[in-house]
Formats: structure tokens, C-alpha cells, sequence
């Protein structure tokens, strides 16, 4: 009798055990799906769009055929170009004061914490605040101005990587270098710093390739462009804002040019993202200390 | 035989890690040996060191000059519509002078209250929610505990692709892909199943709307939320799993009493942590949300959330009053993402025994 109950009872446990296997791998299918439909299709509809044309032409007047996207590719360029400027330099700053100067450091810790704070805000919420700080009536709407909400996005990857980096040197190299009379600034630049650049190249990459892709921020700062322009005080286009507009239109063409935009913009970020999981994964910087 | 050991002895000197660093544990409080303060105390070059290092405190700084100069900026925006409407902004109506109906959003007679956005925020993160934590721990619990070895790092890829993803072209694939399948497919099932419910009517046959915004929210906060779930999960000792092993659980239950027990606070913080990244989702959302300024009880009729209603309007604005109202909504949107986020670093970093948590 005892024996029948346990005997039910471990035939029941077994169940609940291949139920919740079944669901856990059930669920991991139901998330690479959407993966694999978004990739497929983005694949194929922008493969099919993608010619010369879109690299080399800027956007026909709205109901034409043809034309590109030119523009906004250069657009992206500049506007990314000054967000690194402003993003890089001070992320990797912040990140070489948590990690060499304000370790256990109470202001450390809280630099830490705003830092993760900031990664949090969203990027709408950035536009506004960089709308109401760098828009005036004198300067509209401008390539500037998009520039500035992207590289304040980017800072708070590129300082936490750059610390996570650092934190990986070991301290004998810091030592030898101070033992040999080298100052403390240029013992951090040219010895800590160099070991782990390819870890902190790669970071900013990562963050680039995040930036590279937001919208939100840039509807009201660049602004969209449809004509050529590199000034910095004028709208500019940008490729993540085209495909906003053109998704949102009624023509077909426009569409296609979306697609190509998207696969474009694709490329560009599964490329920065494999590079930072091979360099991390292979331990480059194990190599290099 | 002495030259051998040396030989052995130089590469393991140099290939050990700095104590405590690179495991993710803290780094111990004072690690600079004796050797190291006397030669920074020596003074020479004392001058480039200490503006070196001004250098980089400023640059630490400005990451806190930031964050106030967002919360100023928005304040001062956000001025003028909170003296004219105060807190009724968030929680009231107004009657509109001519239908004599209660309005919401009325550009042209300057009237404004954020209640229709707070809700369609609500509705859609609540929606994505519902969808994506049983999915993402699913996922986690499979990567961890069950996954082989060979499977678990294209998988961790693949998830960690899902969050690289920008936000527009997730939006774009939902209006060509997704739209039309809860148009033909989904909306009408659930309006047969469901309809008795009230929360399902057939008034929108768009495809777009609350229940499309909330399965694309759900496909974007899964990476965030397993990525998180999977890092606490592994910091569970694995003397707890042989534990329970050894006592006879079949594999769910020791999931369950020594994984998900053990990581539920740091799980619940990475639960918050995608609330946090549906609530400021702005670009999917505003692309398949519909766009109406109204309350509407079904969820798979047209909205607007905190973030699109911005992405829509702010570079229309119509009038001062007009932008300071939708500047306030963003001030709104910051303040809450705020607190979410630091409760749920909070959380997580409680469980894993402060390595910081990084999302991605």
C-alpha cells in the first residue's frame, strides 16, 4: 500500500519535472522565433531593396521611385561623429577615475550609481532635456544639437566598460611602471590604459552601435533633412529617423527604402556587437598583460 | 633545476589576477602597497599628477552634472503647465466647452491632462509583462540548469542580439509582420474567446492598439529581463543545488528550492528593471500604439503612451502651453524611470553581492 503511494508520488514528481523541461524549452523556442522572423524578414525585404542607388542618391520628392538614402547616411556619420566626441573622451575619463583613482571611494560608488541611472532614462526623455537646453529660437532644430543628446547617451556604457577593463590589469604592471620613476598620469595612459584598449575600443563600440540606432532623441534635435546637408547648425538627416518616416508612409517605396535602411543600420550593430563578444570571449586582454 | 622553477614561477606571476578585482568581487579598500605609496609620494611630477587626476574626477562629476542639468532643463519646461494645472494634470478631465464631453488633450482650446498616457503606459507595460516574465524565466531556467553546454552560448547570443536591436526597426517589422497578424489571426480569437470580458471589442480593426504595443514591448524587455535572471541564477552556489540533489529532488524541484528561492529578490529586481525599459519605450510603441487621445477600456483599441504621445507631438507643439505640457510628461516619465531603476539595481545587486549588474 505504502509502497503504491510512493510509487504515485514519484510518477507525479517525475511529470512535474518533464512538464516544467518542456516548458523552459518551449519558452526558449517561443523567444529565438521572433529572433529568427525579424531577422528573416528584415533580410529579405532589404536585400530585395538594397541597390547603388540607395548609397549613392538622395530621397526623390514623396510618390516618385527611386532615390536613396545618401544623405542620411552622412548624416548618421556626422551626428555620430560628434556624439563620440562628446560621449567618448569623458566616458572613458569616468571610467579611469572609478577604476584608478576612486576605488571603494564613497563618490565612486555614487558616480557608479548615476551612471547606471543615466543608462536608465529614457531616450525620449533625453530629447526633451536637449531640446530645451540646445534648441533656441536662434539655432532650431540642428545637427548639433542631435549630437549632443546621442554622446550623452553614450557615456555611461563607454565609462563602465572602460572601468570593468581596467580592473582587469593587473596591478603588478602598475607597480613596475611607478618603479621606474614613470609619473603617476602617464604610468595610467600609456601602461594601464594601452593594456586595455582593445577591451575599451570594443566598449565604445558597443556604445556607438547602441547610439547608431535611436530615434527617439533625434525627432526633435536633427529634425530630418531631405536634401544634402552637413552644417552643423541646420537639421540633418539621420538613417534610424528616415526609416521612422518612410515606415510611417503611405507610398510603397518608401517602404523598400525602409527596409534597405533597416538591414543597413543592422549590419553595422551585429557587426559591433560580435566584435565585442569575440574580443571579451577570447580574452584579448589576457593576451596583452 | 633552480632555473626551471624561476622559468615557471615569472608567468604565474604575471598571469595571476589582481586580488578580488576580476570576479566580479569588490576590490579590496587600500590595495597599494608600501612600495607603491612611497613612490607617489616622492612629489616629482606632483603637479601633472594632481591635475591628471582633476582631470578625470571632472569628467566622473559631469555624469551627476548631467542627470540635474535633465532634471532642471525639464522642471523649467515643465513650468508653465504645472502653475495652470498643478497635480490635476495627472488624475482629471476637463470638459470640453463645446460637446459639453470629457476631453483629455485638446491643443486648441489649451487644454491638457496626461491621464489617457499614463494609462496607455500602464496598459501596455503591464501587457508586456504579463507576457515576457514567464517567457524570460523559461528562458533563463533552460540556459542555466538545463541547456547543453554546447547549445548555451549561441542562445546567450542570440538573446543578447534581441536587446541590441534598435528600437525602430523592431517597431518597423511590427508594422509590416506583426500588425497584420493580429489583424487577421489574434484580435478576432480573442474577441470569440474573450469578448465576454468587456476587455476585448471589435471597434478597431486597425490591428494596432494596446495589445500589439504590449507584444512588442514583451519581445524587446525578454532579453533584459532573462540576461539579469540568468546572472542571479548563477550566482546561487552550487553546494545548494548538490543539496538538494543529494536529498532526492528531481531536477524542477531543486529549481525551485534551491535556484528560484534562493534568486527570487534579484529575479523580482530584474522584473522591475524591464518595467523600467517598457515604461520609456517610445519608438516600437508609438509606431503600433494607434495613436487616440481617449480612455478606452478595451485593450485592443487605439492609445497613446507617456512616450509616444511626446514622439508625436513635441516638434508640432502648437503653442508654449502646448510643449511645457508635453515637457511635464516627460519630466513624469524621468521621475519614475528613476525610481524604478535604482529599486531595481537595488535589488539585483542585493543577490549577486554587489558585482554590479550590467544591462546587455
Amino acid at each position: 500500500m505504502r509502497s503504491g503511494e510512493n510509487n504515485l508520488r514519484s510518477k507525479i514528481r517525475g511529470l512535474a519535472d518533464g512538464v516544467a523541461t518542456g516548458l523552459a524549452v518551449l519558452s526558449t523556442v517561443l523567444v529565438v522565433l521572433p529572433l529568427l522572423l525579424i531577422f528573416g524578414y528584415l533580410i529579405y525585404k532589404g536585400a530585395s531593396s538594397l541597390n547603388l542607388d540607395f548609397f549613392t542618391q538622395i530621397p526623390k520628392p514623396e510618390g516618385e521611385t527611386g532615390g536613396g538614402m545618401a544623405n542620411a547616411i552622412v548624416g548618421s556619420g556626422v551626428v555620430l561623429a560628434i556624439a563620440s566626441l562628446l560621449g567618448i573622451p569623458v566616458g572613458i575619463g569616468s571610467g579611469i577615475f572609478l577604476a584608478e583613482f576612486g576605488r571603494g571611494t564613497k563618490l565612486a560608488e555614487a558616480v557608479r550609481f548615476t551612471a547606471d541611472v543615466l543608462n536608465g532614462v529614457p531616450s525620449i526623455v533625453m530629447g526633451v532635456a536637449v531640446y530645451a537646453l540646445v534648441v533656441t529660437p536662434q539655432m532650431p532644430f540642428s545637427a548639433l544639437s542631435g549630437g549632443v543628446a546621442l554622446g550623452i547617451m553614450m557615456i555611461p556604457t563607454v565609462c563602465r566598460t572602460t572601468e570593468e577593463m581596467l580592473l582587469m590589469v593587473p596591478h603588478a604592471v602598475r607597480e613596475a611602471a611607478l618603479g621606474l620613476g614613470v609619473p603617476n598620469w602617464r604610468s595610467v595612459l600609456s601602461i594601464t590604459v594601452k593594456t586595455a584598449s582593445p577591451g575599451i575600443i570594443t566598449g565604445c563600440m558597443l556604445a556607438f552601435a547602441r547610439v547608431a540606432g535611436e530615434t527617439a532623441p533625434l525627432i526633435f534635435t536633427a529634425f530630418g533633412n531631405a536634401f544634402w546637408s552637413v552644417s552643423l547648425t541646420r537639421p540633418i538627416a539621420a538613417l534610424p529617423l528616415e526609416i521612422y518616416k518612410y515606415a510611417s508612409s503611405p507610398y510603397e517605396d518608401q517602404h523598400r527604402q525602409a527596409w534597405a535602411g533597416a538591414l543597413v543600420l543592422i549590419i553595422l550593430i551585429v557587426l559591433a556587437v560580435s566584435l565585442v563578444r569575440y574580443v571579451t570571449s577570447r580574452g584579448v586582454l589576457k593576451g596583452a598583460s | 633545476m633552480n632555473a626551471n622553477v624561476s622559468e615557471i614561477r615569472i608567468p604565474q606571476v604575471q598571469l595571476q589576477p589582481e586580488p578580488g578585482s576580476p570576479d566580479g568581487k569588490r576590490p579590496p579598500k587600500s590595495e597599494a602597497s608600501e612600495v607603491r605609496r612611497y613612490l607617489l609620494s616622492r612629489g616629482n611630477s606632483a603637479i601633472a599628477d594632481r591635475g591628471f587626476r582633476w582631470l578625470m574626477v571632472l569628467c566622473a562629476l559631469s555624469i551627476f552634472g548631467i542627470v540635474v542639468l535633465i532634471a532642471t532643463e525639464l522642471v523649467k519646461g515643465s513650468h508653465l503647465s504645472w502653475t495652470k494645472f498643478g497635480l490635476d494634470f495627472f488624475f482629471k478631465s476637463f470638459i470640453d466647452p463645446d460637446t459639453k464631453q470629457p476631453s483629455y488633450w485638446d491643443p486648441v482650446n489649451e487644454h491638457f491632462s496626461a491621464l489617457p498616457f499614463l494609462y496607455g503606459t500602464l496598459v501596455s507595460s503591464f501587457l508586456a509583462l504579463l507576457m515576457a516574465v514567464p517567457l524570460a524565466i523559461g528562458v533563463a531556467v533552460f540556459l542555466t540548469e538545463m541547456c547543453p553546454a554546447v547549445l548555451r552560448g549561441p542562445l546567450a547570443f542570440l538573446t543578447e542580439l534581441l536587446a541590441a536591436i534598435p528600437s525602430v526597426i523592431y517597431g518597423l517589422w511590427a508594422m509590416f509582420m506583426l500588425v497584420p497578424l493580429m489583424r487577421q489571426y489574434v484580435n478576432p480569437l480573442a474577441i470569440k474567446l474573450l469578448g465576454w470580458t468587456g476587455f476585448f471589442d471589435d471597434s478597431n480593426p486597425t490591428g494596432l492598439g494596446f495589445l500589439t504595443a504590449g507584444v512588442i514591448l514583451a519581445i524587446m524587455i525578454l532579453p533584459i529581463i532573462s540576461s539579469l535572471t540568468r546572472e542571479v541564477m548563477n550566482a546561487v552556489p552550487h553546494s545548494q543545488r548538490e543539496a538538494v540533489l543529494a536529498l532526492g529532488a528531481t531536477r524542477w524541484e531543486m529549481i525551485q528550492m534551491a535556484v528560484l528561492r534562493n534568486a527570487r529578490i534579484g529575479i523580482v529586481g530584474a522584473i522591475i528593471l524591464g518595467l523600467g525599459r517598457a515604461l520609456g519605450e517610445t519608438m516600437a510603441v508609438t509606431m503600433v500604439i494607434g495613436n487616440s487621445l481617449d480612455i478606452q477600456r478595451s485593450i485592443l483599441s487605439n492609445g497613446n503612451s507617456m512616450a509616444s504621445v511626446i514622439a508625436n507631438q513635441y516638434a508640432e507643439a502648437s503653442s508654449d502651453l502646448h510643449l511645457s505640457a508635453l515637457t511635464e510628461i516627460g519630466l513624469a516619465l524621468f521621475i519614475v524611470t528613476i525610481i524604478v531603476n535604482a529599486l531595481a539595481r537595488l535589488l539585483v545587486w542585493a543577490v549577486t553581492r554587489g558585482a554590479p549588474a550590467r544591462v546587455n
